[in-house]
């Protein structure tokens, strides 16, 4: 008989949290300054007035929890998309959530507003999209393939909107603009609003999860097992939504980590959702604050967007892992 | 005497312009076994999901164990009755020990894992459907007639009270139809259960089920007894094809001519 789910995967979880706490380690110690590991410990707890202490404090660690958070709610989006669409190619973008935040920090941009406003105008661009195509594609039958294709013409508009303002801007500006088209966490320095937004996704997803794996046998099924699909539906989609607008409102559209940590935990543990939700949200953690870290250290001391970085590991990691998932299925 | 576990009163069902039934009227008792016969196109599969509650009927109530339909929450209704649908395959890889044991939902509590007794459950209908050694197989990778063998296995993981099914001897080949609907046969006709299935194949019918429910699709229909319908004159009626009936072994079987 097989072992029972939770029993048969409590290694690997365990084993994700320690790369989480490893990953944070080697964030704290990494920099202009290098700091030990023997030194971190002491530091992260007592104030000894050192450079070492404020640069830890006041720079390393709210970065690094920013990316920590941001990292965990990408990875927690995808796999609510992912289950949504059916599709285990989907990512927090697909529907055009990020389009709708970069056109209106753009947008502000290129009105020179005050940088403390463009995070809120991310968040309220991706409320407009949402809120547009969720009165786009409910209008008669709720269905999630009108979903999205709805949502993937809507995002086309709106990268046709982002090269209009680009071809707008003043060259000044440009540099700015394709960092937060990127991906960056450089000015993310208050982690408890992506920490509080992860363990609130964390815990609904985790309440969702029996739901989800039913959603995966497809929508007749799951109602006939007991699922209102329709309300999950929705409810899925509202929040994976507001977990990419929030995601996107801190640190711009930093791509492939919600698409590669679920893909990584599901040829790791399988697609049990309950196992599925906190391995992906570690390892999508794990992945952003090691990716931030190399973003901020590999050209020192000039700082890359993280996106950048993301992509370039992305990419080939996918068509690894892509490979992999083919080779097991023949 | 045995209890009703279905009743259908005065249902009326339509799909678009084509009428499915008018005025259906049916007692489904514990220990039975219904067939529903029709022409393509009639709505067997239409009222089948009407009956699980799945599809809005037009008009009409249909109440399990004396309780009205949407009297039930859908994990309560989950638990009286179960539902094989025709494939629809998933895009998602997943093993064929995950979906048997997702059978076991609607007996969970809301975050509640399975128990030993849960896994047992699926590890026993795994091995009654034949399809023991592919626990651990990616249910892409099935064939037809595995999978089906898996959807069987689902439902009996369900255990629901009533069992419906939507022709359930797909992708079988001749000897896995007989070994299946028996099997559906030993747990479903019994005390505090029965089956109602959808079928294309007259003489499997005939020869599992003791009820027959023939959809003409026009809105006729006739329900009673497999001895009193399965004439060749009703079955001719309903396929718009002669029909004669022969006994082979000492098993009534239609001969379409």
């Amino acid at each position: 008989m097989p072992r029972h789910p939770l029993r048969k995967s409590l290694p690997l979880l365990s084993l994700l949290v320690l790369l989480a706490i490893g990953s944070l380690g080697v964030s704290l110690m990494t920099g202009s300054v290098s700091i030990p590991a023997a030194d971190l410990w002491q530091l992260l707890w007592h104030d000894d007035g050192s450079v070492q202490y404020r640069i830890i404090h006041e720079l390393r660690l709210p970065r690094t929890l920013s990316a920590f958070g941001v990292g965990g709610v990408l990875a927690l989006a995808g796999v609510l998309m992912q289950a949504l669409l059916r599709n285990p190619l989907a990512d927090p973008y697909i529907l055009g959530v990020s389009g709708g935040a970069a056109v209106a920090v753009l947008g502000a941009m290129l009105l020179g507003l005050p940088l403390a406003w463009h995070a809120p105008m991310a968040f309220a661009g991706a409320l407009a999209s949402i809120l547009l195509l969720f009165a786009l594609a409910h209008q008669g039958n709720w269905n999630t393939s009108r979903l999205l294709l709805t949502g993937v013409v809507l995002a086309a508009g709106w990268s046709a909107l982002i090269s209009f303002v680009l071809s707008l801007s003043p060259p000044m500006q440009l540099p700015g603009m394709l960092f937060w088209l990127m991906g960056d966490l450089g000015d993310a320095l208050t982690p408890t609003l992506p920490l509080v937004v992860l363990l609130i996704g964390l815990i609904l997803s985790l309440w969702l999860s029996p739901a989800l794996n039913l959603a995966l046998l497809g929508p007749q099924r799951a109602a006939a097992l007991g699922v209102k699909i329709r309300r999950l539906h929705i409810f899925i989609y509202v929040l994976a939504s507001l977990l990419t607008a929030a995601a996107v409102s801190i640190a711009g559209a930093i791509g492939f980590i919600g698409l590669i940590a679920p893909h990584m935990l599901r040829l790791l543990a399988g697609s049990d959702h309950r196992i599925l939700i906190p391995g992906a949200a570690l390892i999508g953690a794990s992945l952003l604050v090691l990716a931030d870290t190399a973003a901020r250290t590999l050209i020192a001391p000039m700082q890359l967007p993280v996106g950048v970085l993301t992509a370039l590991f992305g990419v080939p990691v996918f068509l690894l892992l892509l490979h992999k998932s083919y080779g097991e299925r023949t | 005497m045995s209890r009703e576990l279905l009743r259908v009163d005065n249902l009326a069902l339509s799909i678009g312009n084509t009428c499915v039934t008018k005025h259906l009227d049916l007692r489904i008792e514990e220990g039975s076994c219904w067939g529903i016969l029709g022409p393509n196109g009639a709505g067997k599969t239409t009222l089948l999901h009407a009956l699980a509650g799945l599809h809005p009927a037009d008009s009409g109530h249909i109440s399990y164990q004396g309780m009205q339909l949407d009297g039930y929450s859908p994990k309560a209704l989950a638990r009286e009755r179960g539902v094989l649908f025709q494939t629809e395959l998933s895009g998602f890889p997943g093993t064929l020990f995950e979906t048997v044991l997702a059978g076991r939902h609607p007996h969970l509590g809301h975050l509640g894992w399975e128990s030993p007794e849960d896994l047992q459950q699926a590890s026993r209908v795994i091995e009654l459907t034949g399809l023991q050694g592919l626990e651990g197989r990616n249910t892409q990778t099935l064939s037809g007639g595995e999978r089906q063998r898996m959807e069987i296995a689902t439902l009996l993981t369900q255990q629901p009270h009533l069992a419906l099914l939507d022709e359930p001897s797909n992708h079988l080949d001749p000897g896995q139809q007989i070994i299946m609907l028996q099997l559906l046969r030993e747990h479903f006709a019994v005390a505090g259960h029965a089956l109602l299935m959808v079928l294309h194949d007259c003489n499997l019918a005939i020869r599992f089920c003791d009820h027959l429910l023939l959809l003409k699709g026009d809105g006729q229909h006739l329900a009673g007894t497999t001895r009193e319908l399965a004439t060749p004159e009703n079955l001719s009626w309903l396929y718009q094809h002669p029909v004669s009936l022969q006994q082979v072994d000492g098993n009534t079987c239609l001969h379409f001519r």
